[in-house]
């Protein structure tokens, strides 16, 4: 690898770095930024108008493999994560086998690497409990050692108290975080979508919002009494925003996520019937929108990840109450991103790239990326001002389930370098 | 007397629910049902309207009196009638509906009369078929026909609806009467309330344009019209109400209760009735009880239905 890379837009906030400048990669570590008129034997592209941040991670993936092939393998899924800007991703354990034991892991992390020259660095997330189905700890410390960079039952909360309360214990030894896929179950049990005034309107059964807040309470609670890293996984309530901005002003280790969709959409989007509006968190209200762009602006959410989560055709085209929960997102994350926090005057780019590169990395933990000299170049490059229609027919990944086709957005993922390997977008 | 051709269309091809039917829409309806209310008044109670059309039940939920009442209206405008029935559960299981639909479709239905657990079911239907899909109750979401039949029966005995003051008493939460009820009833001029356990009223139905009730006496003395609801006892199971003794007490109708009020109520019911739970045995068979012509312009009402839809175009 030679390239040049000119007249480049390059945001670090982690290194303050914000200026236009050439930049020279050789054999995938950064040899000189600046200018650089000539450089012998390299590839030159011309970057005016690009932006150049440090690689972009995704921390909730469903990569579906092993298990559920079909809806999604490591391969695909990494190349899905690449085209849409992504340089990592961090894969969750509800697979088949879940992700409890560290041959799972290893497995994970050996069949990642071959993936296109391995761009893309896959990170497990282990269970929290074996099987996820919370009744007793899986090998959290063997877990990490094997790889795993955080622990969650996504798909499911940790739903007793009393494992919460071990799962810190360990979490707190280890210092990777809990990352709770936050909801009592009690209140949402055969629920389809938000309570409300629309879900009454449909006759679907409703999942309130404080099915998610009074998880988040408790566990908040026990954060404080234990003092472990705690991480909410896809956030989507007003009240959880609240929770978690008082817990910050404690100085607590608690952090959080949101999802481009729980930015974008409301509940309005499930009158379609249209099963790719069905997904868990449901897609809530205005008002917890405007919460949510608040707690983006005021950095009470750390985090944008999208709970990529693919679902084939065939299980996404039936009765809205029998589809499965969730829709694909690594491939519009930036478009989405960009089209309704950047353009709309909620965060600058910079901002942007702390949710999506700084942030991410910070909470678990993960080798930085940095932009400067001798660093190796792992990047995202990003045209932001690009306009492009969704097409699910373009994606690479192998689920389409996405409400977004035919929307138009602002803003695209261009390209990624990552170990020495270089991939554009389209 | 119906012709074979109207000269007024619907605004939409499909029945899918009321929520949003314009109000001459729902008038037209209802003025087609009183022609074809005569028709069953004469001794060959059958006009050859949709002589060649093809019309299937597809019942995936068993409900009898909807399904009959289809099926005589059917009848009655020579359609050629094809019943299907099939447990969810099953079907589920194995195919789904997008493939039941597309094997029926490829028999050449006109018309598909569709009855379904799940919520949005015709409208998913709608857009994987071409043929003009009935809702025939879908979920806890719409019962367009029962709520025109209800619109039916209270325009023949008031001579209007505007003005009028229903309550809908009962499991609002679970009930697919209730919206399209509230719906129809909002958009020919009436003033709805519902009443209730608040465990059975669902989230912000206020936002409709209805007003909320938790004690029946005071639903009782600004209505004239009781719409009452049947009760599924299983609900109790599912923490919604503690028992059905309660619940009779504070949210049955009985007579004791309307003879608080100095004058006539008329009482309805979608029916199938528990009797002495919602509603006490006298008041159902009483002499202000509309329930069993309530079962008469069911036919009528789903006459006119079909008739609009199947002879558009
Ligand atoms: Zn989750």
């Amino acid at each position: 690898m030679n390239i040049l890379f000119k007249n480049a837009h390059l945001i670090d906030p982690a290194l303050n770095v914000d200026s236009v400048a050439d930049i020279h990669i050789v054999h995938g570590i950064i040899q000189k930024i600046g200018r650089v008129s000539f450089a012998k034997g390299a590839e030159v592209y011309d970057l005016a108008e690009k932006i150049v941040a440090p690689g972009f991670v995704d921390m909730h993936v469903h990569l579906r493999e092993p298990g559920y092939e079909y809806k999604e393998t490591i391969e695909t899924g990494c190349r899905a994560a690449a085209s849409g800007g992504f340089t990592a991703v961090c894969c969750m354990p509800n697979t088949n086998p879940a992700i409890d034991d560290a041959s799972v892991v290893k497995n994970i992390l050996e069949r990642a690497r071959s993936v296109l020259g391995g761009i893309v660095d896959v990170y497990p997330i282990a269970a929290v409990t074996k099987g996820r189905e919370g009744k007793e700890l899986a090998p959290m410390m063997e877990l990490a050692d094997a790889g795993a960079v955080g622990f969650t039952d996504d798909g499911a909360p940790v739903e007793q108290a009393e494992i919460m309360r071990r799962a810190l214990e360990y979490a707190s030894m280890i210092g990777k975080p809990i990352i709770q896929h936050a909801e009592d179950l009690t209140l949402t049990k055969g629920g389809a979508m938000n309570e409300g005034f629309i879900s009454t309107g449909l006759g679907l059964p409703g999942m309130p919002q404080v099915a998610e807040e009074v998880m988040v309470a408790r566990d908040i609670r026990m954060v404080e009494y234990i003092g472990a890293p705690y991480h909410v996984a896809h956030i989507s309530t007003r009240g959880t925003v609240e929770l978690v901005r008082s817990t910050k002003a404690k100085k607590l280790p608690v952090t959080c996520e949101v999802t481009p969709h729980h930015f974008t959409l409301t509940d309005e989007a499930v009158r379609s019937f249209d099963t790719n509006t069905k997904m868990n968190p449901p897609l809530r209200t205005q008002e917890d929108i405007e919460a949510i762009k608040e707690g983006l602006r005021d950095g009470t959410i750390d985090v944008i990840a999208t709970d990529h989560a693919p679902h084939s055709q065939d299980e996404k085209e039936v009765e809205f109450a029998f589809a499965p929960f969730g829709i694909v997102g690594l491939e519009t994350a930036i478009g989405l991103a960009i089209t309704e926090l950047v353009e709309l005057k909620v965060l600058t780019l910079s901002q942007l790239i702390e949710k999506f590169s700084i942030n991410p990395r910070k909470i678990l933990k993960l080798s930085s990326a940095k932009i400067a000299e001798g660093e190796r170049a792992n990047l995202t490059i990003v045209d932001p001002k690009s306009e492009w229609v969704v097409d699910i027919r373009q994606f690479k990944s192998k689920s389409k389930n996405s409400p977004f086709h035919g929307r138009t957005l602002r803003g695209k993922a261009f390209a990624v370098i990552n170990n020495n390997q270089l991939l554009f977008s389209d | 007397m119906p012709l074979t051709e109207s000269s007024r269309r619907l605004a939409s091809r499909h029945l899918l629910g009321l929520e949003g039917m314009p109000k001459e829409d729902v008038q037209l309806i209802l003025d087609t049902a009183k022609s074809f209310r005569e028709v069953l008044e004469r001794p060959i109670k059958k006009v050859p309207t949709l002589q060649g059309k093809t019309i299937v039940n597809l019942f995936f939920e068993s409900s009898t009196r909807t399904r009959l009442s289809f099926e005589l209206a059917e009848r009655r405008l020579s359609a050629d009638v094809v019943n299907f029935s099939a447990d969810v559960s099953s079907v589920k299981k194995g195919e789904t509906l997008k493939d039941t639909a597309r094997n029926i479709e490829m028999m050449k239905i006109d018309i598909i009369v569709i009855r379904h657990a799940a919520a949005g079911a015709p409208h998913f239907l709608s857009k994987v078929v071409n043929a003009i899909i009935v809702n025939a109750g879908d979920g806890a979401h719409e019962h367009p026909t029962q709520a025109l039949l209800d619109l039916y029966t209270m325009r023949e005995k008031f001579g209007q609806i505007e003005g009028l003051n229903v309550c809908i008493v009962g499991d609002i939460a679970h009930s697919r009467v209730a919206l399209s009820d509230i719906h129809g009833l909002k958009a020919m001029g009436a003033n709805v309330s519902v009443c209730g356990p608040k465990t059975l009223i669902p989230r912000e139905i206020e936002r409709f344009g209805v007003r909320v009730h938790y004690k029946l006496d005071d639903a009782i003395r600004e209505s004239d019209v009781l719409n009452v609801l049947r009760i599924q006892l299983e609900r109790q199971a599912g923490a919604y109400f503690p028992t059905i003794r309660e619940y009779r007490e504070y949210f049955g109708i009985t007579r004791e209760r309307l003879d608080k009020v100095k004058r006539p109520m008329t009482i309805m019911h979608p029916g199938p009735i528990n009797r002495d739970v919602e509603l006490s045995a006298n008041v159902a068979d009483g002499e202000h009880s509309l329930i069993l012509q309530q079962v008469l312009n069911g036919v009528a009402v789903r006459m006119a239905i079909l008739y609009l839809l199947g002879t558009a175009n």
